[in-house]
């Protein structure tokens, strides 16, 4: 066995066993089992983990906080879709760095360290007619869940799912399950339209006159420049925000981001924010602020791998 | 339990002359650039002699300064002779958490500030603190206390929310009484402030964790990953449980809304905290959480937190920490020990001064702070002289990272998803003593319920709650 594969292996047996005794109660059946592990597109893995607490309570647009084994960090992972009667949630993460490479590494049936959640304010959901939801790359995920609060809710939702190439996109049957209708747009027109999604919203203006809202979930850059089009465009747009994040319970602050020129907690606050307040320039900076130390716990898990 | 009160001996004089035995400590120059535990310990003859300074008071007020009123005269006589199973025996029958207690507790404020001995001209109070450490550390250097009697099951359920100081103390009550108690805490690790916010080297964490095995042992459940208020609500647990005593703290940081304030390697007091002393940040060999080390650190505010900030920034290999407070060095609000501790360690304490602005490069990272210097004006309602702004006094400091430390307010999750509870300020309101809440069965106790206070006026909320909610669950009236 690989070192790495033993110090993955290592968070089941430091795992605090469940207690036991006649007050044990399906409260405290917390486990964190992953069920389920398949490849949706390179590098990116959907993980099903046991969490019926979780399951239960979660509402779309909130996330977890996970800790892959001892020593490894806590990261926020939005929920992409869970189970309250199997209890189980689902996960989407694309492999960047060091914890989530070592997330890559856990087999099923093997155990994460910690999950806490849900974390984070709802989506708020109301019928206002037509919603636009842009899933940009690993976003399609966290903007499933959204979709499918909204579409329950009464509205029309028009998914559009947007990456660099064909290769990166995932989720199409859960999106159209999710949306009335799914239009795909890529960078170089390897799949669906070629454009960025942008030039979807702009088309789908066009097309359908009112659109109520846009929710767009992906990469900072997205996020910025379809917000600013939306501004100009006068419609209301929810984005969901990334930061780096410690505990997610709004204790520390590591998570602020300016709003409207005031300082919020994505942990608590979020993480979603109306799009044309937030400064997504500063949110880019702080998302920043450890890419010499992310480059070297890299460096040092695959020290330990070979 | 009332104090012990044993026959006066006959060499007061001799008691009176002993000196207060001194407290080995890790060189300052050597300790800065390490984590372990600053303060190394009384040896065995030195508790014994420092045991022998009580003097026999009729009355032990000493005991009246303790929140969680332990027998003191008790547990010193029995030092002095010695028998350190019997002494930790009464010692834990009314704290079970002396290791901690021993070294974070303010006594200068406490048992030890009305000790009689410390009152007579020349002399210096019992180290009452000190000699608790001693009979903690000795249990874990292998020591067999008498065991706590625990008392027959009542088959009575009773949740804690938040596993700190509070949490815990009223956790051993109730266990001991019979209930069966289960604390949830949101962490990965229980403990609160004490795991995540007092750092390593004022108190190990291993040292926590033993205390808490052994609420463990005495058949508390710690239940870890689960946010109360998130992952199930009060309501929800109400279900459950036959009573809940809500301590979960004042764990949201200020900020002070300056310019800059957004700038990477800023951070508030609890995440760089929290980043080094709970996620390990300190050992980046074997963990992967990472933090700003700055050569020149900048420490925001006066407090014990901030002491512990400029400290933990010294140990990460700062070369300039500086501390900048707004009032004089007479008003900081942090224990005098950890003070001296700070300067010996070579601290710059900046005084008279507050922070107007961060100024940073072009990649978003701070480079500096703009200071205003202060000056002491008329007494606030709190008593403190307020601190006024000198026009015209700015001036910089290089600063790579900077630590805000100007308090915590009380932390929302609860308050926020539980509709029928009573707050004000944010702070769940608890009748005083009985800790009860606005809603039945529900109790509240530390600093949710007083604002940021410390580990031991925590500790003894937690205690009068757990009385107040073995009543309620005897009687059932509310």
């Amino acid at each position: 066995m690989g070192k790495l594969a033993r110090f993955v292996k290592g968070a089941r047996t430091r795992f605090p066993p469940v207690p036991r005794g006649p007050h044990r109660m399906e409260l405290l059946k917390q486990s964190f089992e992953l069920l389920e592990k398949r490849e949706l597109a390179p590098k990116v893995n959907l993980y099903k983990v046991r969490a019926p607490q979780v399951a239960r309570a979660r509402k779309a647009g909130q996330f977890v906080i996970i800790r892959v084994c001892e020593g490894s960090e806590r990261i926020p992972l939005t929920i992409a879709d869970a189970d309250p009667v199997a209890g189980t949630v689902t996960l989407v993460v694309q492999e960047v760095g060091s914890t989530t490479a070592r997330m890559a590494q856990v087999k099923v049936g093997e155990r994460f360290a910690d999950l806490l959640g849900p974390l984070g304010a709802p989506t708020h959901v109301a019928k206002i007619g037509t919603v636009v939801c842009v899933g940009g790359g690993i976003g399609i995920a966290p903007v499933h869940p959204i979709a499918q609060a909204l579409k329950a809710a009464g509205n029309r939702v028009i998914g559009v799912l947007a990456a660099r190439n064909t290769g990166l996109l995932f989720f199409r049957d859960e999106m159209r399950k999710a949306c009335d209708e799914v239009r795909v747009w890529t960078d170089d027109g390897s799949e669906g339209k070629k454009g960025l999604a942008t030039d979807a919203i702009k088309e789908i203006q066009a097309e359908v006159g009112q659109i109520a809202e846009v929710v767009a979930i992906g990469p900072v850059p997205m996020m910025k420049f379809v917000s600013k089009l939306t501004k100009e465009l006068g419609i209301k747009t929810q984005v969901s925000l990334n930061p780096v994040m410690v505990d997610g319970t709004g204790m520390c602050g590591g998570c602020r981001v300016s709003v409207d020129g005031k300082s919020k907690f994505v942990c608590v606050d979020g993480p979603e924010f109306d799009g044309h307040q937030v400064d997504f320039d500063e949110l880019s900076r702080r998302q920043a602020i450890y890419k010499e130390d992310e480059r070297r716990a890299m460096e040092r898990l695959v020290k330990e791998v070979r | 339990m009332a104090p012990t009160i044993a026959p006066v001996p006959k060499d007061l004089k001799k008691r009176f002359q002993t000196p207060r035995q001194e407290m080995p400590a890790q060189d300052p120059i050597a300790r800065g650039k390490n984590f372990q535990e600053v303060t190394l310990g009384l040896e065995a003859e030195a508790a014994k002699l420092e045991a022998y300074r009580c003097i026999y008071c009729k009355e032990p007020e000493c005991v009246q300064g303790c929140p969680v009123g332990i027998d003191i005269p008790g547990f010193l006589h029995e030092v002095e002779k010695g028998n350190f199973a019997e002494a930790l025996g009464i010692l834990k029958s009314t704290n079970l958490l002396p290791a901690i207690c021993g070294r974070v507790c303010p006594q200068e404020e406490q048992c030890e500030s009305l000790c009689k001995t410390g009152k007579s001209k020349g002399n210096r109070p019992v180290a009452i603190g000190r000699v608790e450490r001693f009979l903690a550390d000795w249990e874990r250097a292998g020591g067999i206390a008498k065991p706590v009697e625990v008392a027959p099951p009542t088959g009575k359920k009773v949740a804690v929310v938040g596993s700190g100081p509070a949490g815990l103390a009223c956790a051993a009550d109730l266990a001991k009484l019979g209930h069966k108690v289960i604390v949830f805490e949101a962490f990965h690790k229980p403990g609160g402030v004490l795991v995540y916010g007092i750092p390593e080297f004022r108190l190990p964490k291993a040292i926590v964790a033993k205390e808490i095995a052994n609420l463990e042992k005495m058949g508390v459940d710690i239940v870890c990953d689960f946010a109360v208020g998130l992952t199930a609500t009060i309501e929800d647990l109400q279900k459950a449980f036959d009573a809940i005593f809500v301590a979960t703290g004042a764990g949201l940081p200020y900020f002070m809304d300056l310019p800059g304030e957004n700038l990477g390697g800023i951070y508030s007091a609890n995440e760089y905290l929290t980043r080094v002393n709970l996620m390990g940040a300190f050992d980046p060999e074997h963990n992967d959480t990472p933090v700003v080390r700055g050569k020149n650190v900048v420490v925001v505010g006066g407090g014990n937190v901030a002491m512990d900030a400029a400290r933990t920034a010294l140990r990460l290999g700062a070369e300039k920490v500086r501390l900048v407070y707004r009032r004089s060095h007479d008003e900081m609000p942090a224990r005098e020990e950890e003070i001296e501790h700070a300067e010996e360690e070579g601290i710059d304490f900046t005084l008279l001064t507050t922070p107007v602005r961060y100024l940073g490069d072009d990649k978003g990272r701070v480079v500096a702070v703009e200071c205003r210097k202060m000056e002491l004006g008329e007494p606030g309602p709190d008593g403190r002289r307020k601190p006024v702004e000198v026009a015209g006094s700015e001036h910089q400091f290089p600063a790579d990272v900077v630590v805000v430390s100007i308090g915590n307010g009380p932390n929302p999750l609860v308050p926020r998803t539980t509709p029928g509870l009573e707050t004000k300020k944010g702070k769940i309101v608890a009748r005083d003593g009985s800790g009860r809440t606005s809603m039945k069965g529900v109790f509240a106790g530390g600093d949710i319920v007083l604002g940021a206070a410390t580990v031991i006026l925590a500790m003894g909320a937690g205690r009068q709650a757990a009385a107040s909610i073995h009543e309620y669950l005897q009687t059932g009236t509310w």
